[in-house]
């Protein structure tokens, strides 16, 4: 077995597995720097999935048709937006716990991808979806070029969103506003930010990249929607942020390493290993509990008022 | 004056709440063409009117009472149970591997070891994350939530697998369920004809245990005062990590339970989608219930009513069964909402000095 | 941010009224400060004062009362528009964002010094080094604020503010964090600072108060209970109009003897959370029937310290005895067991579970013992019979002793803890800052019970920032610094440039200067 050729297969499967979970992770990084996590994730990508993908299966053979997966990705987007409010709504101008929180917006975003879907939808169907747009030239490049060279829109997307995020968070003003109010709002309060409305943008921006995110698996992964084609990535895109450390470059890292070991199950198959099924399935989950077990000290390192709402009356 | 207008506040919330939650659904039922004064209507209604309809709102409030009051001892403790699902499949698994493997016991032998093996599975699927946060500090929430997953393909590969009935091999049909338990493992029926059985006996006991065990024992008094600010418990001499794990443990427990008791009372054999969603229906219920005894009781009933109430819509108004947890979800939310309202002291004299100056008759 | 181009000549409130739940903070309060005035704003804690600062800085919202500015009515909604008037603050609490650098959090606070899509910190560092100069104040641009000392974090805040345009500066307790050297400095630089613009500045030190301002207003529970010259009164007169009648805080005589040695540290190692050696080598004695005290700058390893007395830091290296018992390393169980008692420094959050009851507060330690436990179960008439009969003893304020002991005055719950801890007869207290945040009368209360245990044989460990009460309590003064401890000195001999020097690194014997 040529190991080139082995590797090679496994980064062409697990590099477009990861787009999903980069974009999640990416707009998950800004909520939490900002101080707040979402596990509702998990329901805006559902949401987004959905939402991507019914007006591929609307339109399909009427005119529009050519349209309708930018329409789904923008509907996509402005539901991840929407839910990022609500939640905003719940647990900063609230002030309620985030965790249980963002367990109600799961099953709320969930339930209502399945409601609609079985509504509007009824079984299973296929779409057309996106296909990958390879790059003239860059994509004849032995080994590297078909596989970051031949991505979905998404996927470019995606890669260039690390870069970005990272000049977002440390080299524009809204940046330094971003993680002043993840860390010491008090004092970001005192100097003028409207901590609140900075949350509330990063959950706009996090939401968004979580609709996408959804979208991408229903578009461009799997070209159809079904109840569990989320299926806790978007629980492990906030455990990915902690593993890591909220900085745009190691949640790339992550987000291929679990990408990957989501990819075995396929790769066993392809591969036509004898081993079973359900065991590959369970190795990102299993993957998770590890990282997150072996992550030492993370919480030093990041932003000291995470999950602890704001308020400005309460007397210090 | 004060007091009432007090009153008034808390009542306000609750009912914005209440509203906030209707809401949601009633705004997801319109997005798919269906009636909404319908829907709760035969929701809250259409249960009740047979007997059939009864006894099966008690058969689902059988698990939501035990998972529910699992999980509140967790909450109480401070650590977040969200594994209630995963844990009550490795119990339903441990509950007819045991009846399974000892077909010939006697039942006042087979059938208690059958519900401690359920227990025992899920406390020690409840162990890992309790453990991991106990000495790695792992998050609990991303931990019980993992577990979910691996449960849920270790409940699919054994019954699928080692745990496939025969006969279904035989047959080729291939359905992941076991083989059918022996009676001696079986809960009985209360009611010939219905499917309502003894396990709404144990589980109305235990409420009445955990009560006990929280509110009058010094152990439940170590766990409450963990939950409620660990540092001080720990100035108090109190170790806040086996609080910790401890109530995960039990919390688990109380799912394994759960999927024993679905098993042996209901099913009579493991098959797929017994937890259908207990684990997560057990959170709302919970929160629903005030994390008290006295509250999960009615609480698990108010949720057995709409999980049988959203079925009947799915056969007389086609509402999907997914609904359920739209409804959940939002429950949820307006909770922990009003949760924080309810209990904000700055918010609420706010309110009741506006209330006064309104209306009069405050204290300055 | 628009910025008011002229100076500010005058600052007025009328009629301030602040409401929070279960207080009135500040009750129909109106003050003035002109041109070339430092108003000194002087109370207990708990009378306002911090409260009255933060409408003026915009952070909260007054339910009555106006603001004038030069003769014109303002409203601040937001910190945003304090600044825009020129107000500024310098917190007692540093409202500094630990892991940036001053530059940024400078940035952070002024939209044109950073740029609109890139950040820009160069015209931050330009106008940081202006502001520096022109003050004298020495401050690194591009250090992380966490690097830096208490003192040298309070420059960035005062030079933070100054960046910011203020033409009315505000301090909020500007010396709690000094020592009485850097106290000195501070004093000269904010009295050349009035030549530029007026003051308020908070303390409840009344030897400050005569030193920098010229005019001062005592606030009591509310209200202003006196508005003068300083010139006028003496410390004494400002504390029986702070207080409202005669106070003398209880002094330590230091007449009977002491025992042997009961509480003792020896070459005590504990790291901190940050991973250093915040300990390194301490040793310390007490005996019975004595108070020492231990005085330093916060963050000297004080804190690792009481933990590690209580049990909740395992040190590295070292032991500690209690009546010959060796405890390092035991659980706080053990520790309690042994008859330790410790009253912690955040009463809210250390001391008592707020959701419970103030009975099951009382008895938070012994809950297991058979005095309130019946085997496995709570003897909750037990319970109640103990509360009543503390409530009464200790005169602890609260609607009944079912009420959750969260709701309680910050006075009254520190009454609850030494209550629940003085009641189990420890041999040993460790007291840390058991005062703080308190008003006098609370404070007379806590330091009359500390000498009963004093003269009961118990061994106190009294840690403070108050050199005051140190000097006034103590029977021997213990100064830590950097994680040692420097110099013990015995309460005669005590002055406060003695111990301000210690607290300050000089070791005796070396050439010191202020």
């Amino acid at each position: 077995m040529n190991l080139l050729l082995v590797l090679q297969n496994i980064l062409a499967i697990g590099v477009p597995f990861s787009v999903a979970l980069l974009l999640a992770a990416l707009g998950e990084m800004f909520n939490q720097r900002a101080g707040v996590f979402n596990l509702g994730c998990e329901g805006i990508m559902a949401m987004g999935a959905f939402l991507g993908f019914l007006p591929s299966f609307l339109l399909k053979g009427s005119a529009l048709a050519p349209w309708a997966p930018a329409i789904g990705i923008a509907c996509a987007a402005l539901a991840g937006i929407l839910l990022g409010l609500l939640f905003g709504l719940v647990t900063v101008s609230f002030r309620a716990p985030q965790g249980i929180a963002g367990i109600g917006l799961q099953m709320l975003g969930w339930g209502t991808a399945g409601t609609l879907s079985r509504r509007f939808v009824g079984g299973v169907t296929g779409i057309p979806g996106i296909d990958t747009w390879p790059i003239p030239g860059l994509s004849k490049i032995p080994f590297l070029g078909p596989i970051l060279f031949s991505m979905t829109p998404f996927g470019y997307f995606g890669f260039l969103m690390v870069p970005i995020s990272w000049y977002v968070l440390f080299k524009t003003p809204w940046g330094l506003k971003v993680r002043a109010v993840g860390t010491h709002p008090r004092a970001a309060d005192t100097m003028g930010t409207k901590v609140a409305r900075t949350r509330f943008q990063a959950l706009m921006l996090g939401g968004a990249m979580a609709g996408l995110a959804g979208a991408y698996l229903s578009l461009a992964q799997a070209k159809m929607f079904a109840d569990d084609i989320v299926a806790g990535r978007g629980f492990i895109a906030v455990a990915l942020v902690y593993f890591g450390r909220w900085h745009p470059l190691y949640i790339l890292g992550g987000s291929l390493l679990f990408s990957i070991a989501q990819s075995f199950q396929l790769a066993i198959q392809v591969l036509g290993i004898d081993f079973p099924y359900e065991f590959a399935v369970m190795l990102p989950y299993v993957l998770v509990i590890l990282v997150l077990a072996f992550a030492k000290n993370s919480r030093l390192r990041g932003p000291a008022e995470l999950g602890k709402p704001y308020n400005r009356e309460k007397r210090v | 004056m004060n007091r009432t207008y007090r009153t008034l506040y808390s009542a306000a919330i609750i009912i914005a709440a209440a509203a906030a939650a209707v809401g949601i659904g009633a705004l997801v039922l319109m997005a798919i063409g269906v009636s909404v004064p319908e829907t709760y209507r035969v929701i809250l209604t259409e249960p009740f009117k047979d007997m059939y309809g009864i006894t099966e709102i008690l058969v689902r409030t059988v698990p939501l009472i035990l998972v529910g009051l699992g999980i509140a001892i967790s909450f109480r403790s401070g650590i977040l149970n969200i594994g209630a699902e995963g844990q009550m499949q490795i119990g339903i698994l441990a509950a007819t591997a045991v009846a399974l493997a000892l077909p010939d016991l006697p039942k006042w032998l087979l059938l208690p070891l059958v519900l401690i093996a359920g227990a025992l599975g899920g406390a020690l699927w409840g162990s890992i994350a309790g453990l991991l946060k106990a000495r790695l500090g792992v998050n609990e929430i991303l931990s019980t939530v993992m577990l979910n997953y691996i449960a849920a393909q270790l409940h699919g590969f054994l019954l699928r697998g080692p745990m496939i009935d025969p006969a279904e091999l035989q047959v080729g049909s291939g359905t992941p369920q076991s083989m059918r338990l022996p009676k001696a493992a079986w809960l009985d029926r209360i009611l010939t004809g219905y499917r309502l059985h003894w396990g709404l006996a144990i589980a109305l006991g235990l409420a009445v245990i955990v009560y006990f065990l929280m509110w009058r024992t010094t152990w439940g008094f170590r766990m409450r005062a963990a939950g409620a600010e660990a540092k001080a418990a720990r100035y108090a001499g109190i170790r806040v990590e086996s609080c910790l794990a401890a109530a995960m443990i039990l919390a688990g427990a109380f799912a394994g339970l759960a999927g024993a008791i679905e098993v042996t009372g209901v099913h009579r054999r493991a098959i797929e989608g017994i937890s259908a969603g207990y684990g997560f229906s057990g959170i709302v219920v919970a929160l629903f219930g005030g994390l008290h005894p006295a509250g999960i009781v009615p609480s698990a009933f108010f949720f057995g009513l709409l999980l049988i109430g959203a079925d009947m819509t799915q056969r007389a108004l086609s509402v999907p069964a997914n609904m359920v947890l739209v409804l959940q979800g939002a429950v949820i939310l307006s909770i922990v909402s009003a949760k924080t309202w309810l209990n904000d002291p700055y918010a609420r004299d706010k309110a009741v000095r506006k209330m006064a100056a309104l209306f009069g008759g405050g204290r300055k | 941010m628009a910025k008011n181009a002229n100076r500010i000549t005058e600052l007025r409130v009328e009629g301030i009224t602040k409401r929070f739940p279960g207080t009135l903070a500040c009750d129909s309060v109106s003050l003035r400060v002109g041109e070339g005035e430092a108003l000194a704003l002087v109370g207990e804690n708990g009378a306002g004062k911090t409260t009255l600062m933060n409408i003026l800085m915009g952070l909260y919202q007054p339910d009555e009362g106006k603001i004038f500015i030069n003769g014109n009515q303002v409203r601040f909604r937001t910190p945003n528009d304090a600044y825009a008037a020129g107000i500024g603050m310098v917190h007692q609490h540093f409202m500094l964002v630990p892991n940036m650098t001053v530059a940024e959090n400078v940035a952070l606070g002024s939209s044109d010094l950073r740029g609109r899509f890139r950040l820009n910190l160069g015209a931050a560092r330009a106008r940081i080094g202006e502001i520096s100069e022109r003050y004298g104040l020495a401050v690194q641009p591009d250090s992380y604020v966490w690097q830096l000392s208490v003192g040298e974090q309070q420059r960035v805040e005062l030079v933070k503010t100054l960046c910011f345009g203020a033409k009315f500066l505000i301090l909020d307790e500007p010396t709690s964090a000094l020592t009485p050297q850097e106290t000195d400095e501070l004093i000269v630089l904010l009295a050349r600072m009035t030549a530029d613009m007026p003051i308020i500045f908070i303390s409840h030190k009344l030897a400050e108060v005569k030193a920098l301002s010229n005019k001062v207003t005592i606030l009591r529970a509310g209200r202003v209970a006196f508005s003068g010259d300083t010139a006028d009164h003496s410390p004494a007169d400002l504390a029986a109009l702070m207080t409202g009648h005669e106070v003398t805080l209880p002094r330590n005589e230091c007449a009977e003897g002491c025992g042997e040695t009961l509480l003792a540290a020896r070459g005590l190692k504990v790291r901190s959370d940050r991973g250093h050696l915040a300990l390194d080598g301490v040793d310390l004695e007490v005996r019975a029937g004595e108070i020492l005290g231990l005085a330093g700058v916060s963050g000297n390893g004080q804190r690792e310290l009481a933990d590690a007395l209580a049990g909740l830091r395992t040190p590295e290296a070292g032991s500690i005895t209690l009546a010959g018992t060796e405890l390092a390393g035991l659980p706080p169980r053990k520790i309690i067991e042994a008859g330790m008692g410790y009253i912690p420094e955040d009463r809210q959050t250390e001391g008592i579970v707020p959701s419970f009851t103030v009975s099951e507060n009382l008895a938070l330690k012994d809950f297991a013992a058979p005095r309130f436990a019946a085997g496995p179960f709570l003897r909750l008439k037990a319970t109640d019979a103990n509360a009543a009969a503390l409530k009464e003893r200790y005169d602890i304020r609260c609607p009944s002793t079912a009420t959750p002991a969260g709701s309680l005055s910050g006075g009254n719950i520190q009454k609850v803890i030494l209550a629940r801890e003085l009641a189990r007869g420890p041999k040993a207290l460790v007291a840390v800052y058991p005062t703080r945040g308190l008003d006098m009368g609370a404070e007379e209360f806590i330091h009359k019970r500390l000498l009963e245990l004093r003269r009961e044989g118990v061994a106190v460990l009294l840690i403070s920032e108050e050199l005051d009460e140190l000097m006034n309590l103590s029977d021997r003064i213990a100064v830590i610094f950097k994680g040692r401890i420097l110099a013990t000195v015995p309460a005669p001999e005590a002055t406060k440039a003695r111990l301000g020097a210690l607290m300050a690194g000089l070791r005796e014997g070396e050439g010191a200067t202020a």
